[in-house]
């Protein structure tokens, strides 16, 4: 320990002194008792533990916590679970002779004929609505209370990772999560597109046509849209799941407040609550597709969601910084 | 070093107290954990023994009273205790998808004290250490009770520390197992860590540490050394012998109050009988009074209170949870 952090390490500890910044784990202690077995004298420690005066960044913990997202396979399945809706859309577009009627179903259904690259958005707005929600609440609901119901939390925290701390490297897993599932419904609807219809220069809804890589570009910015957009929900999720210790209570409230968001959004009557729903402008990212694009339900739509992240972020932060961890 | 009497303690508290709504789980406890000794936390089930320990560790906060843990206030200075604190809570808690080592290395990487270069090595140490590196790339699921039972005691090892609290470190673990962490504990105090554990098992506490706590329904109702503890008990003195009438005249003679026996003698086989004995009485004094009164003393022994009695007696027998 440092003389910073162990100020106080009375002198009959010889391994905790104020002054024993390098202290011999492996080589010295352990070596005599029966549980290391004698084989501490081959381990590349050599006594090299060095604790740090100052704490560390903590990236490790923020790339740890996204590993560790990553390798569940309840990730991977919902991932595949969202690549496979459009490899669902283009095969039935493919197989059904008759061609699309337009004004049915999805904006730019009639479109994937012509071009491929329409698979993506179609699945994209098919998406927003009910799957993407659904995955997020899995991922945000169980960030706080996944973690408690499994135990893992009071160790979280004694190790110490600091309260503050974990809810941002939480929320930043999960908006990693966001955009991994926007571009895994992007990238699978342009394979698949690729595969089955042909692919082209893309003419926008403003008329104009765009070349191929500039068409991707458009969809990359399609993909930033729709993640900037479940962040609001993401930290909506996180903020009740500091609230429980069941993480599918979590899961399933966050997806009920996005599905009640969207209703309220769809009565005409309440008109003057609709600009401050977080599902608001969900599906408003056709501005995009415009020659010059028009940025203002970008904008509007950032502003909205950075307000939703504040606002729950807030919350979750004065909810778990002064929770009991009884769990 | 000059430090006042607060640095020579790794745990202390003054009138910690603990409810939840209406139920007062610890009420107004006083702990004093010297530095560098083996505390047994010792009490019934529900006797608040874990809401204290969570208490210590920043993870409840004390509805009142003061705590400090290696000479810092708690919860002020929490973010720079713990790092010098390894614990075992109320059972391990561990991702099962993930290995016994990478579950190791997540809980480290959430500590901003420790280089993230000696992770690998130092949790390899740890898992050695309690004798887990064969299963060290197994997924926790596949793990025994008793295996992450050691995975968590590994994990409070992780990096050297000042204090270390180990919360019924023996659940689930096999007789061997139970020893090695009697080991392990005696080999970490021989590096000068304080350790803190707690039990409702006896016969461990007694044989490793060197100070003890005894809970009772949120109250804290003895402490001390071990040694103290035991002085507090009764000790009795037990002569075994075939005249069990003339030794209990002599034992009331000197005061004693000898205990109705399980037998009398018929003059020939040998009987024991025994009597409370305080410390004012020399116990030789007691053998040359029965000699010279002719009582064939065959054995004596003077019995000093076990720990158990100890506990017993502030406890109260039997599994009643006291509410």
């Amino acid at each position: 320990m440092s003389s910073e952090i162990a100020p106080e390490s009375a002198p009959e500890h010889p391994n905790a002194g104020d002054t024993a910044a390098v202290q011999p784990l492996a080589a010295g202690a352990s070596a005599e008792h029966p549980l290391s077995a004698g084989a501490s004298t081959e381990h590349p420690l050599d006594g090299a533990y060095v604790a740090l005066a100052r704490p560390r960044a903590g990236w490790a913990f923020l790339g740890s916590e996204i590993a560790v997202l990553f390798r569940r396979r309840r990730t991977w399945v919902m991932l595949i679970a969202l690549a496979a809706i459009p490899v669902l859309i283009a095969v039935a577009v493919r197989i059904s002779s008759a061609g699309s009627t337009p004004g049915r179903g999805p904006a730019f259904l009639g479109q994937i004929t012509n071009n491929g690259l329409f698979v993506g958005l179609v699945a994209l707005i098919i998406c927003i609505p009910l799957f993407l929600p659904l995955t997020i609440g899995v991922v945000a609901g169980d960030t706080i209370a996944g973690e408690a119901s499994s135990s893992t939390l009071r160790y979280l925290l004694v190790a110490p990772v600091g309260r503050a701390r974990l809810l941002l490297v939480k929320f930043v897993a999960a908006a990693a999560f966001c955009v991994a599932a926007t571009l895994v419904i992007i990238v699978a609807g342009a394979l698949i597109g690729a595969a089955l219809f042909p692919i082209g220069s893309v003419t926008l809804l403003s008329g104009d046509t765009v070349s191929l890589g500039e068409a991707g570009v458009r969809a990359l910015l399609i993909a930033a849209y729709v993640t900037l957009s479940l962040l609001g929900l993401t930290a909506i999720g996180m903020f009740i799941s500091t609230l429980t210790d069941i993480p599918v209570g979590a899961m399933a409230a966050t997806v009920v407040v996005s599905i009640i968001s969207q209703v309220l959004d769809s009565l005409p009557q309440l008109d003057w609550l609709h600009p401050w729903l977080f599902t608001h402008y969900w599906l408003d990212f056709a501005d995009l597709l415009r020659q010059p694009i028009d940025w203002s339900s970008f904008g509007s739509n950032a502003l909205l969601q950075l307000a939703y992240v504040a606002v729950f972020g807030a919350l979750a932060f004065g909810r778990f910084s002064t929770k009991d961890i009884l769990s | 070093m000059t430090a006042g009497a607060g640095a020579e303690l790794a745990i202390e508290t003054h009138g910690l107290t603990k409810t939840f709504g209406k139920q007062t789980a610890v009420n107004g406890i006083d702990l004093a954990v010297p530095r560098g000794s083996v505390f047994g936390f010792l009490g019934p089930n529900g006797s608040g023994k874990t809401t204290t320990i969570r208490v210590l560790l920043g993870l409840a906060s004390a509805t009142s009273g003061e705590v400090s843990v290696l000479g810092q206030p708690l919860p002020g200075r929490l973010a720079s205790v713990l790092p010098r604190v390894g614990a075992l809570i109320e059972g391990p808690g561990f991702y099962p998808f993930l290995s016994g080592q990478a579950n190791l290395r997540r809980l480290d990487s959430a500590d901003r004290y420790v280089s993230s270069s000696t992770r690998h090595a130092r949790v390899d140490a740890a898992l050695e250490r309690v004798g887990l590196s064969h299963a060290a790339g197994k997924k926790v699921k596949a793990y025994s009770l008793g295996m992450k039972q050691r995975l968590g005691i590994a994990n409070a090892l992780l990096t050297p520390r000042d204090l270390i609290v180990l919360d019924e470190p023996t659940n689930g673990l096999d007789p061997q197992g139970t020893r090695e962490v009697r080991n392990l504990v005696r080999s970490l105090t021989a590096e000068g860590t304080t350790v803190f554990v707690s039990s409702h098992l006896l016969a461990e506490i007694e044989q490793i540490c060197t100070h003890a706590a005894v809970m009772r329904a949120g109250n804290l109702v003895a402490q001390g050394s071990l040694d103290d503890l035991r002085r507090a008990g009764q000790a009795r003195v037990r002569v075994l012998t075939p005249d069990d009438l003339a030794a209990e005249q002599v034992l009331r003679r000197l005061g004693l109050v000898p205990e109705h026996p399980d037998a009398r003698g018929d003059g020939h086989a040998d009987v024991t009988v025994s009597a409370p004995i305080t410390d004012d009485l020399a116990p030789d004094t007691v053998v040359s009074a029965l000699v010279a009164a002719g009582v064939r003393v065959r054995g004596f022994e003077v019995e000093r209170a076990t720990l158990e009695d100890l506990f017993v007696a502030l406890t109260g027998e039997g599994f009643d949870v006291v509410q």
